[in-house]
């Protein structure tokens, strides 16, 4: 005799008809899921030792023949190390910093836009969110740098513009719009009874929101804030196929000072990659901290 | 009649062949009623049969198609409506208490008349500290709402709304979420506020509470009000089948 089929002991579960899987009741503008900065913050320190050694081991190596011995190129980096770090590193944080704040500025007032009943208000809001969101950023920054002018004049004074202001301009646009996603999904996520709770109350529109919705926003916008920040810092380095003197421009910079040996490579570049995770990851692991902080609090 | 012309003697909710749709769907297909000062009614009746909604309309949360709604004389039915002269006259509660998370529960009842009237913070504080004690919750005033039961909040729910000193309130089914053991301490709250002579509009499920507070009950089914009286003939003497076939569900 076959033996009796038990879905659930002796085979998969199986209900033999559609089955409702139960509600993720997960309330709309929640953070995601797979965010950049908690990807980041996910991964463990001995992934540093990793990288480190990678650095170190792969020419190694690959160069283990030649007359360049790994010692030169480590000696050949820690010379540049200052030139890079002050001349270039600093920049990538400067242009971050400000095409951040440039971009959470105009951020917020975009995505408080999207949510005006005014359709003449909201439309070219949403237009321009979409559209900035989901251009590639190195051809934003590209039609900045050109577009804009080298120098303004001021009646006779002259104002030059360095190319990392471009840059700066070029990045706070998608930031921008990605920020204004932030601001309009914190919005949305606030439940609708505390508008009607407000209404009820006589609060009109402006009140409400400035009032009630905005303070409970707060909390909920500084993880994704964080996580735009950390992936911001990230595309720095874009800058560089556009001249801008920053971190990438200066260790090529270096390497072609030190008559562009192949052996170089891995150092110097290796090198930039820790830099930019050795301040990526505390921010990162910030997020994480505060967002769970503020789980058990609201 | 002009606008405030309002005198105590006439309905303070006078509601005449209201018509209200959410895009195809009638919930409301004429309904009539009027309210007097200081009276209590219930309204009740199968979910769906538009009785939320009704109370919705009557401080403009949810605009009516067809009809009048007048408050003490003001047509809420009208584009050029003083919301905020409407709001000041009606207070409402609503089912899910609604809550500000953010601000301890005193702040919640100050915010109001502090931020909309612009009323001294010395005598608003004075007033909310009084109203905490009448819904029974002193030693509550710094808690946040999220450290509260529901039938905590709903109280400060109450409170907060009576803070706006309104002429009427309106109660939208404020037990249906709460805990059984919670509902009475709610109850009690709203049937002290009765006893003062405020004006109460409830939507309810509590026939037994419904039939010891109202003065007037009303049964709306699919839109319409299919029965309604004082509850003693109301609830021994229902003449309509589907109010005696209601009845018979829930009592």
């Amino acid at each position: 005799m076959d033996k009796k089929n038990i879905p659930g002991i002796s085979s998969k579960p199986s209900a033999g008809f559609a089955v409702l899987k139960p509600f993720n009741a997960k309330p709309a503008g929640e953070p995601e899921d797979l965010l950049f900065s908690r990807w980041l913050a996910s991964t463990p320190l001995w992934a540093w030792c990793l990288m480190v050694a990678i650095v170190i081991a792969w020419p190694l190596t690959s160069y283990a023949s030649s007359t360049y011995s790994i010692g030169d190129a480590f000696q050949a980096l820690w010379r540049w190390i200052p030139f890079i770090v002050t001349g270039g590193f600093l920049f990538n944080v400067i242009i971050s910093f400000f095409a951040m704040l440039i971009g959470t500025v105009l951020g917020i007032i975009l995505g408080l836009m999207q949510i005006s009943p005014a359709i003449y208000i909201r439309l070219p809001a949403q237009i321009i969110t979409q559209v900035f969101r989901n251009s590639p950023w190195l051809v934003l920054l590209f039609i900045v740098l050109l577009a804009l002018p080298y120098e303004i004049e001021f009646g006779d004074t002259i104002i030059r513009i360095p190319d990392w202001v471009k840059a700066v301009f070029g990045l706070c646009l998608p930031i921008m719009a990605n920020i204004a996603e932030v601001v309009r999904g914190a919005i949305n996520s606030v439940p609708n009874g505390q508008w009607e709770a407000a209404e009820s109350l006589a609060y009109t529109r402006q009140q409400t929101l400035w009032q009630i919705i905005l303070p409970q926003c707060f909390k909920r916008m500084i993880p994704p804030w964080m996580n735009w920040y950390a992936i911001l810092t990230m595309a720095t380095p874009l800058c560089s196929l556009l001249g801008v003197e920053e971190l990438i421009t200066l260790s090529r910079q270096a390497i072609e000072a030190e008559n562009n040996r192949p052996e170089l490579l891995v150092p110097f570049y290796g090198f930039a990659l820790l830099i930019f995770f050795a301040y990526c990851y505390p921010i990162a692991r910030a997020t994480i901290a505060l967002e769970r902080r503020f789980a058990v609090k609201l | 009649m002009p606008q405030h012309a309002w005198t105590d003697d006439q309905p303070i909710v006078s509601i005449k062949d209201v018509h209200k749709s959410f895009g195809n769907l009638e919930v409301l297909k004429g309904i009539s009623m009027d309210v007097m000062k200081g009276e209590v009614i219930c309204i009740i009746g199968p979910s769906g049969s538009g009785k939320s909604t009704l109370i919705r309309c009557i401080n403009a949360l949810n605009d009516i198609q067809a009809g009048s709604i007048q408050v003490e004389g003001l047509e809420v039915n009208d584009k050029d409506l003083n919301k905020l002269e409407l709001r000041k006259k009606v207070g409402m509660v609503f089912q899910q208490y609604n809550l500000f998370p953010h601000k301890t529960a005193l702040e919640n009842i100050m915010m109001a008349p502090i931020k909309v009237l612009k009323e001294n913070p010395v005598e608003v504080e004075a007033r909310a500290r009084g109203l905490i004690t009448k819904v029974r919750l002193e030693g509550k005033e710094g808690a946040y709402p999220g450290e509260l039961s529901g039938g905590q909040q709903q109280r400060v729910a109450i409170a907060r709304s009576l803070a706006m000193n309104p002429d009427i309130m309106l109660f939208d089914e404020v037990t249906a979420a709460l805990d059984p053991e919670t509902v009475k301490e709610v109850l009690v709250t709203i049937q002290d506020l009765a006893e003062d002579g405020m004006t109460c509009m409830l939507v309810t499920h509590e026939m037994g509470f419904a039939k010891e507070i109202a003065d007037h009950i009303y049964f709306t089914d699919r839109g319409v009000i299919v029965e309604h009286g004082p509850p003693a003939t109301f609830f021994d003497k229902a003449e309509d089948p589907r109010t005696r076939e209601f009845l018979s569900q829930i009592l």
